[in-house]
């Protein structure tokens, strides 16, 4: 009976879908085959999207409006910058993994004194934003081509710290391994400020999410869990203080929503929606350099 | 030629011989497969890291085969067969104990993970690999009696090793970094290295302490 149920649900939501992508017709505006890769540029009416690896069926990276480039398309993309609340002013900004440039471009826009360093790991990605998506490089914003690890670690060395740190380098099908074990979140720890926050953007699937929480809870000891119902992704939240209260998110949604309005973030929704409940199973094990297996983890 | 013929030159059987090809072979890629995981820390998960791998195993692996070939010429025994495993072994250990003492400094010298990563597989993996490209050759010798077989025993060799290549390979990627950390199959790898050198060596002095029947006929010959 519920499976019937989802089914029709599936039929009429491909119908709905079928019917507004058909009033467009979507075309390939630019094709790219990188080492990492296969990356598509689509438009459908003024729709633009980077996707990976098409052909597998994966879902879009990045799309931004060509009309209003400012308003932020996905959700995920909105939710990353619930960091703000609990730190709305930061000075220096690192943001791993680029996409389309969604999240350093506004970073850059928000703060334009900030310093912001965007490391991407391919080069291929780094020329499609620029042509495509709208992205550019600037006196306080500059892409380097590293693996985040390598970078993170070289950083760390050199005793830089940053106040707001966003890892989105989850794209595509494959999850790099070595991004999310304990180790590379110690060596994050290490390169932020004080009162620096980390927002990561990961999934919210099956074994792998337990793995990852678990992963978290032990570099960091609590987090905000943040989730939206119409979202797969899941953002992750925390900084080295202890997390503030419900009402002082609430006081800085307030002071800030009118800021993020033109991005189309819709701040004063997301205190409500940051948790440290632990809805996860904590008898799973840490991911660490010697155990991450999270590609196998994810499809089982 | 019956299978026990082949066997007079070495005294070892010769499905001792080609059953430790494929340990040998199915520890080479096992540990192969570790290594992206093992230098991902410090050089990244890219394209990169592999390419210094597979560049390293392959030149170990040739130089071992060329190697390998050689010592055979000279004497072919059991007991330098048995020490090739050992002495794998041996110095896979650095991979496990060393492993962060060696890419450390190398980080901390050259910036492009390239050559990093280049630098740090020949320092903790061409000596081992090496060592275990000469098991090949040197088991193609101890299996051949006359040239008139040595390509069907060369044959014979490689498949069976190539599978056990096969296995390590899928062995490792997709089950036992699921069920284990990488220093325990490395740890099992190495275990595996020195069961098969000690059986070999513990096979070739039974026979050897024995004036064995079994190796008159090749005096004869």
């Amino acid at each position: 009976m519920r499976n019937k149920l989802l089914v029709a649900c599936r039929l009429l939501l491909t119908i709905l879908c079928g019917h507004s992508v058909s009033s467009f017709a979507a075309e390939t505006i630019h094709e790219e085959r990188s080492i990492y890769r296969d990356i598509t540029v689509v438009q459908t009416g003024d729709r633009r999207c980077l996707i990976f690896n098409v052909h597998r069926g994966d879902r879009n990276q990045t799309c931004i409006d060509v009309s209003t480039p400012d308003k932020l398309v996905f959700a995920y993309t909105r939710m990353s910058f619930a960091g703000l609340l609990l730190k709305p002013d930061p000075k220096t900004i690192l943001v791993a993994g680029l996409g389309g440039g969604s999240i350093p471009t506004t970073l850059t826009d928000l703060f334009p004194d900030a310093e912001i360093d965007v490391v991407e790991v391919d080069q291929a990605v780094v020329n499609v934003a620029h042509q495509f998506f709208f992205f550019e490089e600037n006196p306080n914003m500059k892409v380097t081509v590293a693996d985040a690890r390598v970078f993170v670690k070289r950083t760390g060395l050199l005793g830089k710290k940053y106040d707001y740190i966003v890892l989105d380098a989850f794209g595509g099908d494959y999850i790099p391994e070595h991004l999310l074990t304990m180790e590379f979140l110690e060596e994050v720890k290490a390169i932020m400020a004080d009162d620096g926050v980390l927002v990561a953007n990961t999934f919210s699937m099956s074994r792998f999410y337990d793995h990852e929480s678990v992963t978290y809870q032990r570099v960091f000891t609590e987090f905000f869990n943040f989730k939206m119902p119409a979202s797969g992704n899941r953002i992750i939240i925390t900084q080295l203080k202890p997390l503030p209260p419900r009402g002082a998110l609430v006081t800085e949604a307030q002071r800030l929503a009118p800021s993020l309005e033109k991005y189309d973030i819709p701040l004063l929704e997301y205190p409500a929606r940051l948790t440290t409940r632990v809805d996860w199973d904590m008898s799973r094990r840490v991911l660490t350099d010697q155990y991450a297996p999270a590609n196998l983890l994810r499809d089982n | 030629m019956s299978s026990k013929k082949r066997a007079v030159s070495s005294g070892l059987p010769p499905l001792l011989i080609i059953s430790m090809a494929f340990i040998s072979g199915f520890c080479i890629m096992a540990i192969e497969m570790l290594g992206a995981r093992i230098m991902a820390p410090y050089f990244g998960g890219s394209q990169v890291v592999w390419g210094s791998i597979i560049t390293i195993f392959m030149l170990a692996l040739a130089m071992g085969y060329l190697l390998g070939g050689r010592l055979s010429t000279r004497n072919p025994n059991g007991t330098t067969f048995g020490l090739f495993f050992i002495g794998a072994a041996l110095f896979c250990l650095p991979i496990i104990l060393f492993a962060d003492l060696t890419m450390r400094p190398i980080f901390l010298n050259i910036e492009d993970p390239r050559y990093g990563s280049l630098l740090a597989c020949i320092i903790m993996y061409f000596v081992p690999i090496g060592i275990l490209g000469m098991i090949s050759p040197y088991s193609v010798r101890l299996l051949v009696q006359s040239q008139d077989h040595s390509g069907h025993m060369a044959g014979q060799l490689f498949f069976i090793s190539t599978l056990g290549s096969a296995a390590g390979t899928l062995a490792t990627s997709f089950y036992f970094v699921l069920w284990f950390d990488v220093n325990q199959i490395m740890w099992g790898s190495i275990a595996a290295l020195l069961m098969a050198g000690g059986v070999i060596l513990l096979i070739d002095y039974l026979r050897n302490a024995q004036p064995s029947p079994a190796r008159v006929p090749s005096h004869e010959k």
